[in-house]
């Protein structure tokens, strides 16, 4: 598999989320207290460019040479409870850390050194719900 | 001479197109925090199911494209570093009333330094914060990438149940445990 396009993709990925601040916990402060349309025109931006180049994947019946249609795996639903308890969980501590996974590889980069110990960390969280996964309700 | 921010209607089309491009390149879900599971797979899989699969055959492309987000994030502040975030003074007001002096660069050096990891409000941000969005994102099935922006566009309940649970998380997180940490 060639993985030089992924790994182009993820360089234009950190330019970005650098030079539009995404990257920041003061702008992560900003959007938590509804103080600009920054972030939320990012996200909200982001979202339609998606959606709308979904669409257009689907309407053109895009497929895998061996005939998968190009499409997201559906998320199962079940009870909902790992969504809403695990999404919380995580919102704590994206306000805490100001940065979500991309941007804290991303903040080590950019002159944020002490970030890896929040990627260390994240690493210990991954693998503690591995560990207590069997245990959890989802 | 480049202006920072680059502009929201810039910076959010070009990632939204990330989720696009993996599926054309090889009809992969973007979603970043997947990573983390793949690197626990690789370090310390202990026989642990959720971290029983074959990291290197599923996650390559993924940990490609997260070093390729190093190397980029290295090259824009090398070349063009927001050195300070002008966010609205009503944010500035409030982090000053909370005691943080300095808010220059992307992170509060305050907060984010070697030498604030013994103190509470550095431990807490990094090393609790680090652990809950590790954990979290894990728990979840996906983070921002993953949920907030493909999961929404392509429309998945699963991904505004996670989004409703992000941003509760994260109010709670900004207006109640902050301004404990701080004071």
């Amino acid at each position: 598999m060639a993985l030089l396009p992924y790994f182009l993709l993820g360089g234009l990925f950190g330019v970005v989320v650098v030079e539009a601040e995404v990257v920041s916990w003061f702008r992560i402060q900003e959007m938590f207290r509804f103080d600009a349309f920054h972030m939320y025109g990012v996200i909200a931006s982001a979202v339609m460019t998606a959606a709308i180049s979904l669409l257009v994947i689907k309407r053109a019946g895009l497929r895998e040479a061996d005939g998968t249609p190009l499409s997201l795996a559906p998320k199962t639903l079940d009870t909902g409870v790992r969504y809403v308890a695990g999404g919380a969980i995580f919102g704590l501590g994206w306000a805490l850390t100001g940065a979500c996974p991309g941007p804290l590889v991303a903040l080590v980069g950019a002159g944020v050194p002490a970030m890896l110990v929040a990627i260390v960390s994240a690493l210990g969280g991954t693998w503690t719900y591995g560990r207590l996964r069997p245990r959890l309700p989802h | 001479m480049f202006t920072h921010p680059l502009p929201w209607y810039v910076a959010g089309p070009l990632i939204g197109l990330m989720v696009p491009a993996m599926l054309l390149l090889g009809n992969k879900p973007f979603g970043i925090s997947s990573n983390l599971r793949h690197l626990c797979a690789a370090l310390a899989p202990c026989r642990i199911e959720f971290f029983s699969h074959d990291w290197k055959r599923l996650g390559s492309w993924n940990l490609t494209f997260l070093l390729g987000i190093f190397v980029g994030a290295v090259t824009a502040s090398r070349f063009a570093p927001p050195l300070i975030v002008a966010v609205s003074p009503q944010t500035m007001t409030a982090l000053h009333q909370l005691g943080l002096h300095d808010l220059t660069g992307l992170a509060p050096r305050e907060i984010f330094g070697w030498a604030s990891l013994l103190t509470i409000q550095g431990f807490a941000s990094m090393v609790v914060g680090g652990f809950l969005v590790g954990f979290g994102a894990a728990y979840a099935g996906g983070c921002t990438s993953g949920h907030a922006i493909a999961g929404l566009a392509d429309r998945q309940p699963a991904s505004l149940l996670a989004v409703g649970g992000f941003f509760a998380g994260g109010l709670a997180g900004t207006h109640f445990v902050l301004p404990l940490l701080l004071r």
